[in-house]
């Protein structure tokens, strides 16, 4: 028997050219970005102060506040669901057209791939204003910026699972003679569903965060009042606003927990 | 039975891959109609490559396939779809959707004998799911309708993927080494089926196989490839051990 001869290595993979390339180039622009924008670390810590007075004027919550604040607190919670639903029933067929294992026409894939790029460049806050100018105050503004948020962000999880699954089930529908279509239906769907609804739901805890700050532009919901106990220095009120998202963040936070792992 | 009418005709058929690959050599050959043909060869040798290009799953590159005294190559949309629908394909990883049911999988073989908006909601015929059952039926595992699809043995899955493919009432069935991964006794139970369907329906029958043995003993003819080119075709009553030990051989000298 003859030694095998091994394929030889070029000079570059030899000795991780690249990869020892990257981190270096990384590690330089870290350190140039946090020059250039003058982060400064420790008027982080001289400030500190500030900030623990800030605290202490929210120690002593107004507790009566909060049978004010359930109602634009459920407000919140719908414009977050609604724009989530949104904005993920548009996804899919984004999604569908941006994965590289179903769609071959790399001009059409491309094309997609950049309106989804450009799409999630917009910010949030931007969109909110743009849409409170249009629609007013209110929640109308508030829901569409969510939904758009939402399909940016979730197009872009939805064909990344989208390219992780099994392309046997797609091969043995497409030599059954079906359509592009059933395939999808047939084939794909259920290999993507609970990926799908896990990620719909880690939308949706986002977006009640989400939709506190967009309050803050008019955009409808808690924010609004958020907005005003601030202005008006009612920090306790503030705090009662604070722990209130939270227990709303804790509890979709927990149920869509429970949702995945029953789910999955 | 060499005087039957081709159902599939090779005529000088080639395939180089994108890359420059040659994956078949000037192929010509016919294949009668009701034949139990295997395929045999190394790996490498192009056997799935010849498969696939009989329902089109694989362009070639140049030459002529006919399918029922019809030339395949410029089928598109419709027509491809209806020349699939009568090709039943059958693969060494059985490929069934696992989320979903055994039915639903049986009755994914039915999809293309209707319009794509009733497939989506579902809405197959009282007689084709009937027909479902009595599929499994064939396949001895109706007991499994309702079972999910990866909670089933390889064997099993083999079964159900024959079943969805018999929804097709296909004329001719394509096996890529259907059993390679199933262990002897089932791979009996799979090549008996295919067996079975050859002889009561009259199914014209092509399996690509690693083991001699089982190519003896299931093939009405065996062809064998190598490196592309078809090197060997004889009926099973000329074939010979050394016949086959020479289609491996040569290939592991060569290399
Ligand atoms: N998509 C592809 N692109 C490029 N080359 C390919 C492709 N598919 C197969 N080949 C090459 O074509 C040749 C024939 O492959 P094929 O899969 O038909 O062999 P096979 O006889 O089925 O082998 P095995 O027994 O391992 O399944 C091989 O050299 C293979 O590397
Ligand atoms: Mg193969």
């Amino acid at each position: 028997m003859s030694t095998p001869t091994i394929p030889r290595r070029s000079w570059t993979q030899r000795y991780h050219v690249k990869g020892i390339g990257w981190t270096v180039l990384l590690l330089v622009l870290l350190v140039a970005s946090a020059q250039m924008t003058g982060v400064n670390v420790g008027m982080f810590f001289s400030n500190l102060g500030q900030f623990t007075n800030l605290l202490v004027r929210m120690s002593n919550p107004a507790w009566d506040y909060t049978a004010v604040i359930i109602q634009p607190l459920l407000e919140t919670i719908q414009m977050a669901i609604l724009g989530t639903t949104i904005g993920a029933a548009f996804a899919i067929p984004f999604a569908v057209l941006s994965a590289s294992n179903l769609i071959h026409n790399r001009w059409l894939r491309g094309l997609t791939r950049l309106f989804l790029d450009l799409v999630r460049t917009l910010p949030d806050l931007l969109l909110a204003a743009i849409f409170v100018a249009i629609f007013g105050i209110g929640s109308t503004a508030g829901v569409i910026t969510l939904a758009i948020f939402s399909f940016g962000m979730v197009s872009k999880l939805f064909y990344e699972v989208i390219e992780t699954i099994d392309m046997g089930p797609l091969e043995a529908l497409e030599s059954v003679g079906a359509t592009k279509i059933t395939i999808i239906w047939y084939a794909v769907l259920p290999q993507i569903l609970n990926q799908f609804v896990s990620y719909f739901l880690y939308t949706l805890e986002i977006n009640v965060r989400a939709s506190t700050v967009l309050g803050y532009l008019g955009a409808g919901g808690i924010g609004v009042f958020l907005q005003r106990s601030l202005n008006e220095f009612n920090y306790n009120q503030t705090a009662v606003i604070i722990l209130a998202t939270l227990v709303v963040v804790l509890v979709i936070d927990g149920v869509s927990n429970h949702l995945r792992r029953v789910l999955l | 039975m060499e005087q039957a009418t081709p159902i599939i005709s090779f005529k000088g058929v080639n395939k180089v891959y994108n890359n420059g690959t040659v994956g078949l050599k000037d192929i010509s050959f016919d294949i009668p109609r009701g034949q139990f043909l295997v395929v045999v060869g190394l790996s490498g040798a192009g056997k799935s490559t010849l498969l696939r290009t009989i329902n089109r799953m694989h362009e070639i590159t140049s030459g002529e396939i006919t399918v029922e005294d019809e030339a395949i190559g410029d089928y598109k949309g419709k027509a491809l779809r209806l020349l699939r629908r009568k090709i039943g394909m059958i693969f060494q990883g059985f490929n069934l959707i696992n989320r979903s049911s055994v039915e639903k999988n049986v009755l994914s073989g039915r999809v293309s004998y209707y319009a794509t908006w009733k497939t989506i909601l579902g809405l197959f015929s009282k007689a084709d799911k009937e027909k479902a059952v009595h599929a499994l039926e064939r396949v001895n595992l109706v007991e499994k309708l309702y079972t999910r699809a990866d909670e089933l043995s390889g064997g099993q899955q083999q079964r159900v993927a024959i079943a969805r493919t018999l929804m097709q009432d296909p004329k001719i069935i394509l096996a890529d080494e259907p059993v390679a991964s199933l262990d002897p006794l089932t791979t009996k139970t799979v090549m008996d089926t295919l067996k079975r369907l050859n002889q009561e329906d009259g199914i014209t029958v092509i399996v690509n196989l690693h083991s001699v043995a089982l190519a003896r003993e299931y093939a009405d003819r065996i062809i064998g490839l190598r490196a592309g080119q078809l090197v060997y075709d004889q009926p099973i009553a000329k074939v010979t051990v050394d016949d086959l030990d020479q289609i491996y051989q040569a290939e592991g000298e060569k290399a």
